[in-house]
């Protein structure tokens, strides 16, 4: 079956993006990358730590992998905007992954600040997805907004808790002209299974594989159960009953007279 | 003179580009962005700009994040 992603005027088969982040150790990062087949990759910019002799992560990320740098950091529109024109003069291409947070508690994404950057970044030629709530008149303004894909979150930041926010998610799927990338929250390969069968396009899993007492492993494993979702959702599930439907033929014939 | 390295004062030895100042920090200008007073440093440009006294310099990588 011909089936693709396409975000940015880029085609993509695999839909599983994977995030960079607390890893016990960055040399574990092509491992993963190889196990889950992510075609896209998140990072963050942070300053360079001057007294210690910090590992660049670029070395270890294959250069036919679409960065998607995140603005991890920013507490509204200004902020974010900053630092994805840094990260597109860091030479990785100019996908950005809006991250605008101002709550310490639930690390909850602020809609208002994001919808702001996302219209200020497309129009400066960035390919654009925000993260948020997945809260429908959001996503209509991220659409206007010239947004690339919308990325709602299905439980908060590096819980694993899975998704919480399904019958929101679900409105994206049904009604959002764009892909919708669940983001955050995803636990278990059967959460992104859930979201891929669905509808959702792709799903973004950082924690939940670098927790994992065997990242590499995992990796494989939620490349597997995405897989899995993805054709359970192209091939038109069964309809769900009440009542049971025997799926073997009743020929009755113990009983006939 | 004193300018401002990701948020801490520190004293250089002037005239100095930002080309040089990398270097001094054993840093590879293609792995780093550079932002002076909040403008973006072409890479291209590093070796022409000088560093003055006050300066707000910002060094900054990719590092791992979801």
């Amino acid at each position: 079956m011909d089936d693709y992603l396409e975000i940015g005027g880029r085609k993509f088969t695999n839909r599983l993006f994977t995030g960079t982040g607390k890893y016990p150790s960055d040399e574990l990062i092509p491992d993963i990358i190889n196990a889950s087949g992510s075609e896209v990759i998140t990072v963050a910019l942070r300053r360079v730590d001057m007294d210690s002799e910090t590992d660049n992560v670029m070395k270890h990320i294959p250069e036919h992998i679409q960065l998607l740098p995140n603005t991890s950091g920013a507490r509204n529109a200004s902020e974010a905007v900053r630092i994805a024109k840094l990260a597109r003069a860091a030479g990785c291409g100019n996908w950005i992954k809006i991250e605008v947070i101002s709550d310490n508690k639930y690390l909850l994404p602020d809609g208002h600040e994001t919808v702001k950057a996302t219209e200020i970044l497309a129009k400066d030629g960035f390919v654009v997805l925000p993260y948020i709530n997945p809260d429908f008149i959001i996503a209509k303004q991220l659409v206007s907004a010239g947004a690339a894909a919308v990325m709602p979150l299905g439980a908060p930041i590096g819980t694993n808790r899975g998704l919480q926010t399904r019958e929101m998610i679900q409105i994206l799927i049904d009604e959002i002209p764009l892909p919708i990338v669940v983001d955050a929250g995803i636990g278990k390969p059967s959460h992104a299974c859930e979201a891929m069968e669905m509808g959702a396009a792709a799903c973004l899993v950082n924690t939940a594989i670098a927790s994992a007492d065997n990242p590499v492993v995992m990796a494989r494993a939620f490349s597997n159960a995405i897989k899995a979702g993805r054709d359970a959702y192209l091939s038109g599930m069964g309809v769900v009953h009440q009542l049971a439907r025997a799926s073997s033929p009743l020929t009755g014939f113990l009983r006939d007279a | 003179m004193v300018i401002t390295l990701n948020g801490e004062e520190e004293t250089v030895k002037g005239p100095i580009t930002l080309f040089e100042l990398l270097a001094e920090k054993r840093l590879k200008p293609e792995s780093v962005v550079v932002e002076l007073n909040l403008d973006i440093i072409d890479k291209d440009k590093l070796h022409d700009i000088k560093i003055r006294e006050r300066d707000v310099i910002e060094i900054l990588r990719f590092v791992g994040g979801g």
